[in-house]
């Protein structure tokens, strides 16, 4: 299995424990991974503003990978949302891909339509498979409760992501149980984390992000689980910082699904980048077997 | 004498400019914070800061930065090997000729006390780096100009730097060339030295050793000589002039010349063109040192002090009035180089966009004009803030400076300087503002909101109807244009199928927030499909629904008819952002 793997801005500049938590459980899993050093923003952030430069933007990505014969995994799921769209729209729309294809080309780039682009966790649930994860599980956690968040961007707009039941998905819950841990059922896991509007409407985002977050203890979360760049900032960085502002109620503290698999797996700590969450989740260790 | 005098005028130029540049460092201001810090208080920070940097245990971070990036180039290096083999030619050549050569009497001489400038080891080494830097030259002009290096803009300043170079170096070969082959220069050496002008015969001995084997055109001899007057001559060089002249053959570049133009030699010589040489040579070495700290090439001073200032220090820890001086530097700290803009995570939006200012190196052009209080119109500075938020904060352009400029650090200042003009800039109303709502702490809170405000009041302005609630509405469609305009994204047209459930605005997480949405949104999700269906602009540009639309798609996921809402929204942003310019 040899992806090549799309990291974006976010993560490199600001959250390098999920780039480092998923090469570690990848390399764990034999999944090999290619980085291509020229891939560029993946166009989400653009979109608002100008349509074709995000399409290009991402666009470029795609011929990179491409031009590779490689797959793509994202970590980030707005980022796959963004790159699962401009691929969608480039093979309904010959026009809108002749004009990007006539920019791409000027560096020997070409948009063709081959490319496949995975989420992390689509790879570990279809390419991997949760019976090989299991496999190498050596320490499963005992009575942990994990809200699962799964992220707009990987659910919806479904026909385009192909990600898993919109309405009804599974898949990243049983990724969750994989490790041993209980992913439970909260009525907002499907909804907003607030992350698209911090910096727009804060107010907003968090007024989205405290509400999900209350969901979630009150449905008797220990732990958020997450597995998005924007998503865990939010539920994260965001969620400290409303603390201090907004009055300090007990935070649930989010990890990155990476991040709980790996310690299962008996990977250590720093290599997972326990240290680097904002809000302390040293505490997960305690739901570990023996 | 006119070598003095052009000497001390450029030292003073220099001199004058390299003190008035610094002093700018204390006082231009590049962000909102260093407006507040006055110079004296910024050079009082900077003296303690240095002096407590260099007596504690970071003094070991800034020797291992002298050499690694400064001296080695390892951040050159490691993006780039052509790039980092031509200036390390280009610049280590260079100043291996300023130490050895052009500082002779003061270094050279003090070292070796049996120097001579016609001596080897000296004359071949000198030689040797004239070549070294001539191959960087001509590496930098074939990067530049023929492999078209990626995002390697080239600007009067690039040109003029390289142009400046390329006459130092070739009027000194010339110059080398022409003194080899000059009687005149001979016969004045053979006066000085030996004094043999007077006896017919020596001279003429030394005369053909010299023809025969030092390159010298003589007006009256030609070689074959005897072996006889060779012997003789070559008696006479060792007594007066083998001392302080080794072969010129050693200096290779400029027997070369002087081979190539024998035949000509004479003439040239009697013209005085060596002369010529000498002062085109000495010129332009002063025309570079007196234009240096206006030029490109200052950043042979100004980035190694950016590297070894950030190496140092910290956003959150550094003392604010010297993150204000240092930010100053940085902008002299640029030599336009290209390659944060090669970095770019963004760099791609330029192709379509065509503002220059999104690319990092050209943002850098700009902001130092913003900076140096240059008059600007509205439409420049726009362009300039514009370019400067549409940028992701992903640190790459920072981690490739080779000047180690904290590139993204100065963009987040100078952005929220530029917002004080009060122009609306409308990426703000997009995810590229996550950073700063991550910052915020950082800024005060008035400064915060005022763009954001700013952004959204200027696309309400010309929706008039918006503002006018309780106005009826014709039916009419008011505008068919408006639809037609829907067609980028997959489908958007699709909200003529909208049959009014409803469904959109029941889920949305946003209106579900608002106890009162409409008054916190103005039109909520399936009013503004209304709008479009019916083509009134006003109310489809108006609301303030679409900047608050967090992108979830759980409309467009449970509409019962396939309406693309999240579509149509994210397409209304772009139409309502152009509908402002069109005015």
């Amino acid at each position: 299995m040899r992806f090549a793997l799309f990291l974006g801005c976010t993560i490199p500049a600001r959250l390098a424990q999920y780039e480092s938590s998923s090469r570690a459980v990848l390399e764990r899993l034999g999944v090999e991974l290619v980085d291509i050093k020229e891939f560029n923003c993946c166009g989400y952030p653009i979109r608002n503003t100008d349509f074709k430069a995000a399409i290009l933007a991402s666009a470029r990505n795609l011929a990179l990978a491409e031009s590779k014969n490689l797959t793509m995994v994202v970590l980030c799921k707005c980022g796959f949302g963004m790159l699962k769209y401009a691929g969608h729209i480039m093979r309904e729309d010959p026009t809108l891909r002749e004009e990007i294809n006539t920019t791409l080309k000027k560096e020997g780039l070409e948009f063709e339509g081959r490319i496949e682009i995975k989420h992390l966790l689509s790879v570990l649930y279809h390419d991997v498979g949760v019976d090989a994860i299991k496999e190498k599980i050596t320490r499963a956690y005992k009575e942990l409760k994990i809200a699962t968040h799964y992220g707009c961007h990987a659910l919806r707009p479904s026909e385009v992501v192909e990600f898993d039941d919109p309405v009804n998905p599974t898949l990243f819950d049983n990724l969750v149980e994989a490790t041993g841990a209980e992913s439970i059922y909260w009525e907002k896991r499907l909804e907003c984390c607030g992350a698209p509007l911090t910096g727009v409407n804060d107010d907003l985002s968090a007024d989205l992000t405290e509400k999900k977050l209350v969901n979630a203890q009150q449905s008797g979360a220990d732990f958020l689980c997450d597995a998005c760049s924007y998503c865990h900032i939010q539920f994260d960085t965001v969620q400290r910082m409303l603390n201090d502002q907004r009055g300090g109620n007990h935070p649930l503290p989010p990890i990155l699904y990476p991040q709980l698999l790996g310690l299962s797996m008996g990977i250590d700590g720093d290599t997972l980048g326990l240290a680097m969450n904002q809000i302390d989740i040293s505490s997960i260790e305690g739901f570990l077997s023996k | 004498m006119a070598y003095y005098i052009s000497l001390y005028v450029s030292l003073a130029i220099f001199a004058i400019g390299l003190v008035y540049k610094v002093l700018t460092w204390f006082f231009l201001k590049t962000s909102l914070y260093s407006k507040s810090i006055p110079t004296a208080k910024r050079l009082s920070s900077a003296l303690k800061g240095i002096i407590s940097t260099i007596f504690s245990p970071k003094i070991l971070t800034l020797i291992k930065v002298f050499f690694l990036d400064i001296i080695l180039q390892r951040k050159v290096l490691k993006e780039d090997f052509l790039r980092w083999l031509t200036h390390i030619l280009i610049y280590g050549a260079f100043m291996l000729l300023l130490l050895m050569h052009a500082l002779d009497a003061f270094i050279t001489s003090a070292i070796f006390s049996n120097y001579s400038a016609t001596l080897n080891p000296f004359m071949f080494l000198r030689d040797l780096f004239g070549v070294l830097v001539i191959i960087g030259i001509c590496l930098a002009v074939y990067r530049r100009f023929i492999l078209k290096a990626p995002r390697l803009t080239s600007n009067p300043m690039d040109i003029y730097a390289i142009i400046l170079l390329a006459l130092i170096m070739l009027s000194g070969i010339l110059l080398e060339g022409g003194k080899i082959g000059s009687y005149c220069l001979y016969k004045q050496m053979v006066t000085d030295y030996a004094g043999l002008e007077e006896q017919e015969e020596e001279f003429k001995a030394l005369t053909a050793f010299w023809v025969a084997n030092f390159g010298t055109v003589s007006p009256g001899l030609r070689a074959p000589f005897d072996t006889e007057l060779l012997e003789a001559g070559e008696e006479l060089h060792e007594m007066s002039c083998a001392g302080c002249h080794s072969r010129p053959q050693w200096a290779f570049m400029g027997y070369s010349v002087a081979s190539a133009i024998k035949g000509v030699a004479l003439g040239l010589d009697r013209a005085g063109i060596p002369t010529v040489l000498w002062y085109i040579h000495f010129l332009a070495c002063f025309i570079g040192l007196a234009y240096l700290p206006f030029s490109k090439l200052f950043h042979i001073i100004t980035s190694p002090l950016s590297l070894l200032a950030n190496s140092v220090m910290d956003r959150q820890l550094s003392d604010p009035a010297n993150i204000a001086t240092r930010q100053a530097l940085e902008l002299d700290a640029c030599m336009h180089c290209g390659q944060c803009s090669n970095g770019c995570s963004v760099a791609v939006a330029f192709e379509h966009i065509g503002n220059v200012n999104i690319l990092p190196s050209e943002k850098m052009q700009s902001l130092k004009r913003v900076v140096s209080g240059r008059h600007m119109d509205e439409k420049e500075i726009r362009l300039i803030l514009d370019g400067t938020y549409l940028c992701t904060n992903c640190h790459r352009c920072t981690d490739v400076c080779p000047a180690g400029i904290n590139l993204e650090e100065l963009w987040f200042t100078m952005r929220e300087a530029l917002f004080q003009n009060d122009y609306p800039e409308f990426c703000v109303l997009s995810p590229l503002s996550f950073y700063r709502g991550l910052m915020r702490q950082s800024i005060a809170e008035s400064d915060y909101r005022r763009p954001l405000t700013l952004a959204r009041e200027a696309i309400g302005a010309g929706c008039a109807l918006m503002k006018d609630q309780g106005k009826t509405i014709n039916l009419t469609p008011s505008d068919r244009g408006l639809q037609g305009e829907l067609r980028l994204s997959d489908q958007a047209s699709s909200f003529s199928a909208c049959f009014g459930c409803q469904t959109c605005t029941n889920v949305c997480p946003v209106v579900a927030n608002y106890e009162n949405p409409k008054e916190a949104l103005g039109l909520l999700p399936h009013q503004i499909m209304y709008s479009v269906g019916l083509g009134i602009k006003d109310l489809a540009f108006g609301s303030q629904m679409l900047w608050d639309c967090v992108t979830c798609y759980l409309c467009q996921e449970q509409c019962p008819q396939g309406v693309k809402v999240t579509e149509v929204l994210y397409e209304l942003k772009n139409l309502a952002i152009k509908n402002v310019y069109k005015d």
